[in-house]
């Protein structure tokens, strides 16, 4: 590992040492972090498959009835039919922090509470295939809602543990290591310096001595 | 307040209008790029596109994935599920995890 470069003073290693125990205070807090993140995703995303899979399977389901229907009306009966809704949707948005990852939370509101309010047509000239896809929308439509929910929800923790485990790795393999060598050095370097001084006070001490007393 | 979108192909869309959601039948990778951007701009937080429309414009949804809103999520069309979906989902796993431990 590269030792860092700063001189090896007292002043830097005291910094270093202060340097070296927060670095170390926050790679474990990361590390914990990191690891709840993965806790929370793992839950979400085992949901995320399940309810991708039924709503995949139900608007299918609802596909179908339009392909049929599709094929029995005209295409513009069947698109007058659509055309002006009864019903419309509106999303509350609030935000839940999960680790701090602020991740969206949509709850839905109709216009009307009337449930027939989806059938925006007469039944007399549209094919009963149309209501059946319709019906199996209006079904799915919570599940969807929730999908949008929790896939973003995936989406943001995923970016948020690829950072925090970079943000580890570079602290436990980078940083840490780097700060631990450099201290090392400013050591040994000052400890060596001492050694110097005291060895030349010696051989002083004998140069003194030898001169006013002769001694050998 | 919030809105949810439909964009797709008009046969795979259209029922969706009777739910109440704004539908946008555009199947050409310009203005559907265009579209997402005008609708994430306005208020709409979830956005419902068919896997083949997607398909036509992954950049921009991508794009669109670490930003908090709007929830871009795909659906299959008429023609039937083509997996990207779920494949999405594989990918989201492999960039927390490191590797795709779904299976």
């Amino acid at each position: 590992m590269a030792r860092l470069n700063v001189n090896p003073t007292r002043m830097e290693l005291s910094k270093l040492k202060k340097k070296l125990v927060s670095a170390r205070r926050g790679h474990k807090l990361l590390k914990d972090k990191r690891d709840e993140l993965m806790r929370q995703f793992m839950i979400l995303i085992k949901e995320n498959r399940q309810l991708r899979t039924e709503v995949e399977q139900a608007i299918n389901e609802a596909n179908r009835y339009m392909a049929v229907a599709g094929s029995v009306m005209q295409k513009e009966v069947l698109e007058t039919a659509l055309m002006l809704p009864k019903q419309e949707v509106e999303l509350e948005v609030s935000e839940k922090n999960v680790m701090s990852v602020y991740i969206p939370e949509f709850k839905t509101k109709f216009r009307t509470d009337d449930t027939n309010d989806i059938f925006s047509y007469g039944m007399a000239f549209t094919s009963i295939d149309l209501d059946g896809a319709v019906s199996a929308l209006s079904a799915v439509f919570p599940k969807m809602i929730r999908l949008a929910e929790i896939e973003k929800a995936c989406q943001l923790m995923a970016d948020e543990i690829e950072k925090t485990r970079r943000r580890v790795n570079a602290l436990e393999h980078i940083m840490i290591p780097d700060y631990e060598e450099t201290i090392k050095f400013i050591t040994m370097k000052l400890s060596e310096n001492e050694r110097s001084t005291t060895t030349s006070l010696m051989k002083v001490k004998d140069m003194v001595l030898k001169q006013s007393h002769n001694y050998h | 307040m919030y809105k949810a979108a439909v964009i797709g192909d008009s046969a795979s869309v259209s029922g969706f209008a009777a739910l109440g959601l704004s539908v946008f039948r555009e199947t050409e990778p310009d203005k559907i790029t265009k579209l997402i951007s005008r609708l994430a701009a306005n208020d709409f937080a979830v956005i419902y596109i068919t896997e083949p429309a997607a398909a036509l414009v992954s950049d921009t949804i991508a794009k669109y994935r670490s930003s908090k809103l709007p929830s871009i999520v795909l659906i299959p069309a008429i023609e039937g599920n083509t997996g990207d979906g779920m494949r999405a989902l594989h990918e989201a796993v492999e960039k927390a995890v490191g590797s795709d431990i779904l299976n």
